[in-house]
């Protein structure tokens, strides 16, 4: 499964809107998935999961900064995001049905941020892009 | 499965409340079509369905879809027995339209995906974590009377 150009389009020009709430936007689709999936708790069993925890900041961070990485490199996600592919395969070694899970409470926290942009057409570059990021960082799993 | 409680029920029926079903439902259908198009095998009657402006734009995806949300408006009101409400029409989708369960779930996303879209900042994460819940159990209510 590879984008379209079409899709890539798409992709990096609704980047640029949201780069601007990367922050929030990343404390918030960590909030919708541990309310929604509580399952997904039991990864971060060190962490203060609490609506406004510093480390919930901190790591919704990172999870967009990552997502922005590979949206500047989309034409070669998979060299973009190898090192981040090796970490879930060896170390993190999150069940691979999070990454679904995940990459739809992203789409729900665009999708209510930017709705005008988040035409059927986005809905589905965005959901196809997230499956791709999905399946790079699961591609070392075995 | 899917216990409902207080604050999940005004959640789900607050929200519908605001809902025009006649926009939402041909969206959510639509939009299942456009984001899992394999997910068109079910409509081969529907007419165009070429490019996601054709989907969006065609008829019969919208009328069918103001259905399926229609049939889901009467769940919400028996949030307590889904799988009593839904009995009848998951043997309908088991024996004669044949549909993968797989697929209630796509949709029920879909449709998630499509309040937040309609709500915006409404649609929190508590919300949604209700809705969640709402569309798992018609998921699984639809799937289960399958054999």
């Amino acid at each position: 499964m590879s984008l379209t150009k079409t899709e890539r389009t798409i992709i990096v020009s609704m980047w640029a809107k949201i780069s601007t709430q990367a922050d929030t936007i990343g404390t918030e689709t960590l909030e919708r998935l541990f309310l929604s999936y509580p399952q997904t708790k039991t990864y971060f069993p060190h962490f203060d999961l609490h609506p406004g925890s510093a480390q919930l900041r901190a790591h919704g961070s990172k999870v967009v900064a990552a997502v922005g990485d590979a949206v500047k490199s989309i034409d070669s996600i998979g060299a973009a995001l190898s090192k981040l592919s090796e970490l879930h395969a060896y170390v993190l070694r999150v069940d691979p049905v999070n990454f679904k899970l995940l990459s739809h409470c992203l789409l729900v926290t665009l999708a209510a941020r930017f709705p005008s942009d988040f035409t059927a057409e986005a809905h589905a570059a965005w959901d196809k892009f997230l499956s791709v990021v999905s399946s790079v960082l699961t591609e070392k799993y075995r | 499965m899917s216990n409902f409680t207080a604050e999940d029920k005004a959640a789900i029926t607050g929200l519908w409340a605001k809902v025009n079903v006649e926009d939402a439902g041909g969206e959510t259908l639509g939009r299942l079509l456009v984001v899992y198009p394999w997910t068109q095998r079910f409509f081969d009657s529907f007419g165009s369905l070429s490019s996601p402006s054709a989907i969006m734009g065609n008829p019969k995806v919208k009328a069918h879809g103001v259905k399926v949300l229609t049939s889901l408006g009467e769940a919400i009101k028996n949030l307590d027995d889904l799988k009593g409400t839904f009995g009848q029409l998951s043997e309908l989708h088991c024996d004669k339209l044949h549909v993968d369960p797989e697929n209630f779930r796509l949709l029920g996303n879909v449709l998630v995906t499509v309040l937040a879209v309609l709500h915006g900042k409404e649609f929190t994460p508590e919300v949604q974590a209700s809705w969640q819940k709402m569309v798992a159990g018609v998921a699984s209510a639809l799937g289960s009377r399958y054999h």
